[in-house]
């Protein structure tokens, strides 16, 4: 321990800290289009579309070939590996069309979860094998970050010491061969929204998952300023009775965060779960008007909620082009106001009527 | 795990956190007056001073005389034991002439080092037991912190797991244990600086330290907003042949404090180990004038760096107090300063030209 041999030499350091800063300049933030097969039929099936490699390459033409100006609002997308060889109607690569709006290509790098024997159902994730080749070649081929999504639950005797551990350690090795090859690493820890807890105990969780990921990142000698983070935000579990606002679930997601994230990270891109378009942009706005410290980026990472309307405007037919990249274009333009805190949802007053909701921050 | 059984209620952790931001306010740092018996037999003998219990009260008494205008850059005064309940010539207690000036008042709570077995010299530090009685007294008599100082050492094979793993953990009780009644724990892990090592290794290891301390912070429960820091800075050992500027210093510092101190921690008040006068000053000042963002505050918990001049000057003489105590104020307005990055140093061009001395913080 007394020694330490360098990780990364400071070039290294400089361009992993520069791609990490890029995708979050501005106010922006990052489409998550890396759905596996699997999720996009479940996608599919909603619009009643087939499940089929043409069908997943059409709809991400569509989005993917949106007006220029959507680089002012999507800094990076994470494409699945299907998607990240495929092309345009004209034959141009997806990943050069991102890179010539600016955009930086991102890719999914897990591969799915397995059970923790011994536990109340609980996962690690999958995917530390060869991985270091896997991300060689996908910098080769355009990727600048990758991103890998650990799953944790709160049941009962859930999340546990070793499902928190282990997801921890797992990432904390992601990152740091990921890192080696020239890949940012989007560090996820999902803590689900399933059940029926209330927002402090989410809270409760949050902080212990997020204090256990730092804890193995500086461990395997992660360069945390050449990562991001992509958390929860914090919530009720869908089925508490109880119902709170953007406000309250802003002062316990920063709360939180602040307990944990070393002001070293440069940016935290939320995931959205399954919130709703609107309120994924309503808590991040919330977020961005939280009166306590903020040292990082508080952007998003949105998947669902940057594409749900788009996918229903779309149908599957490319008549709908233009009102699927106009739903699509709307949702990253609401989302980087709010990235800035600068949302303001038709209908309400803005910053100064939610300013006065939020509860003191001690009783967090 | 899954549940919270929280360690404090809303109005415990108001009240540590309003104690903590009072000591760390704007300007403002610690005068560490709480030599041991031991230590300030050290002190008394290098200007030729009996160390009996009436001088040591005769020398506090020079330095807690001083006038209003330490109201403005002393926060907080650590206590030893004894002082605690000593008085002035006019029978005023000490306790209450620094409450008077609105100064918060601490006290020290360890008891010394005592060794780890099968490790290289290394120690851990005592005082655990009966510690919720003792700070409840403490708490009565006057005092809204306290400081505990662990101490590791940078060597061929150390600080070792165990080392760090064992300070960490009894940091992290003593700062819980403290919260329980009231009083804002000052964690201190010292690292010292005796070897030859470089920054870097310094930096290195301080990164590691810092993790572990925060990482068993959480596991406590501790409630961070209402603690404070007081590291070392990040400096070459005594016996490095390679000099460093302040500059590099502060960058060290900053970034292995941005890496691991969570942004809730309302102050980092560091320690002044060996540093002349001049050079913690100096070095105070660099840190807060680093381009890095620092989302805590960056001030003084100084001993030695705020007192030699006094001590120095007093020699245990009655007739030297008035100058002895105006050398003490002198201190503690330039740390006051520099804690603001305001300091332009003792005639030598600081400023505009030491800002460009800064290196890229990618390269540390």
């Amino acid at each position: 321990m007394a020694h330490r041999f360098p990780a990364l030499t400071s070039e290294q350091k400089k361009e992993l800290s520069e791609i990490a800063q890029r995708i979050v300049a501005n106010g922006k933030g990052i489409l998550a289009a890396d759905e596996s097969v699997g999720t996009m039929g479940n996608r599919l099936q909603r619009i009643k579309v087939e499940n089929t490699e043409e069908n997943r390459r059409q709809f991400r033409e569509i989005l993917f070939t949106s007006d220029n100006s959507i680089n002012q609002s999507i800094g990076g997308v994470i494409l699945f590996h299907e998607t990240l060889y495929q092309k345009d109607s004209q034959g141009k690569m997806f990943r050069t069309i991102l890179k010539e709006k600016g955009i930086v290509v991102g890719i999914k790098l897990d591969q799915g979860a397995a059970p923790l024997a011994g536990t109340n159902k609980e996962t690690t994730i999958q995917g530390l094998d060869g991985l270091s080749e896997r991300c060689a070649q996908y910098k080769k081929d355009g990727a600048d970050f990758g991103k890998w999504r650990a799953v944790l639950r709160i049941a009962d005797q859930c999340p546990s010491s070793l499902a928190i551990q282990e997801n921890a350690n797992a990432l904390a090795r992601y990152a740091s061969i990921c890192q080696q090859n020239g890949l940012v690493p989007i560090v996820e820890p999902e803590v689900l929204p399933d059940g029926d807890h209330d927002l402090e105990h989410c809270q409760y969780v949050s902080e212990k998952v997020l204090a256990a990921v730092y804890k193995a990142l500086n461990d395997h000698h992660v360069y945390l300023e050449g990562t991001l983070l992509k958390p929860n935000m914090v919530t009720a579990g869908h089925a508490c009775t109880k119902k709170y606002t953007p406000e309250q679930v802003a002062m316990a997601t920063v709360t939180a965060l602040h307990r944990t994230v070393p002001a070293a990270v440069p940016g935290i891109c939320f995931l959205s779960g399954g919130m709703s378009e609107e309120d994924a942009t309503l808590n991040l706005n919330a977020i961005n008007l939280c009166p306590l410290p903020k040292p990082w980026k508080l952007s998003f990472s949105y998947g669902r909620a940057l594409q749900a309307s788009a996918l229903a405007a779309w149908g599957g037919k490319a008549a709908n082009k233009k009102a699927t990249q106009e739903a699509f274009m709307k949702r990253a333009v609401a989302n980087c106001q709010a990235a800035k805190g600068q949302y303001v949802h038709t209908g309400s007053s803005g910053a100064a009527a939610t300013q006065s909701l939020f509860t003191a921050s001690y009783t967090y | 795990m899954p549940h919270s059984y929280p360690a404090l209620s809303a109005e415990q952790k108001k009240e540590l956190s309003d104690i903590a931001l009072r000591i760390v306010a704007p300007g403002k740092g610690i005068l560490a007056a709480d030599e041991s018996v031991g230590s300030m037999a050290k002190r008394l003998s290098q200007i030729g001073v009996e160390n009996t219990e009436e001088n040591r009260r005769l020398y506090r008494q020079v330095l807690f005389s001083a006038d209003d205008r330490v109201k403005k850059c002393i926060g907080g005064v650590i206590f030893f034991h004894e002082t605690l309940y000593q008085k002035d010539d006019n029978d005023v207690p000490f306790v209450r002439t620094i409450q008077d000036k609105g100064i918060v008042v601490g006290i020290k709570v360890d008891k010394g080092v005592v060794p780890l077995a099968g490790t290289d010299g290394e120690t851990t530090t005592q005082g655990l037991d009966g510690l919720s009685e003792r700070c409840a007294q403490y708490k009565k008599d006057g005092a809204d912190f306290a400081k505990w100082r662990c101490v590791l050492k940078i060597s061929e094979r150390t600080p070792s797991a165990l080392a760090i793993l064992e300070n960490a953990n009894v940091l992290a009780r003593y700062a819980s244990i403290c919260q329980q009644n009231g009083i804002v724990p000052i964690v201190e892990p010292e690292i010292l600086p005796d070897g030859d090592h470089d920054l870097k290794r310094c930096q290195y290891v301080t990164e590691k330290v810092l993790a572990a301390v925060y990482k068993a912070l959480s596991d406590h429960h501790v409630y961070l907003e209402g603690t404070l820091l007081k590291p070392n800075m990040v400096t070459p050992g005594h016996a490095c042949p390679i000099k460093y500027s302040p500059e590099e210093i502060a960058m060290a510092t900053v970034t292995a404090l941005r890496r691991t101190v969570p942004p809730a921690v309302p102050g980092v008040t560091f320690l002044s180990g060996g540093q002349s006068e001049e050079e913690a000053s100096l070095n105070l000042n660099a840190i807060n004038r680093c381009p890095l963002p620092r989302p805590w505050a960056l001030t003084f918990s100084y001993g030695r760096a705020l007192q030699a001049s006094a001590l120095n000057t007093w020699r245990g003489q009655r007739d030297n107090a008035g100058a002895a105590t105006e050398e003490f104020v002198k201190r503690a307005e330039v740390n006051g300063l520099a804690a603001q990055g305001q300091y332009e140093g003792s005639g030598e061009d600081g400023g505009a030209a030491a800002q460009s001395l800064y290196i890229a913080n990618h390269a540390y």
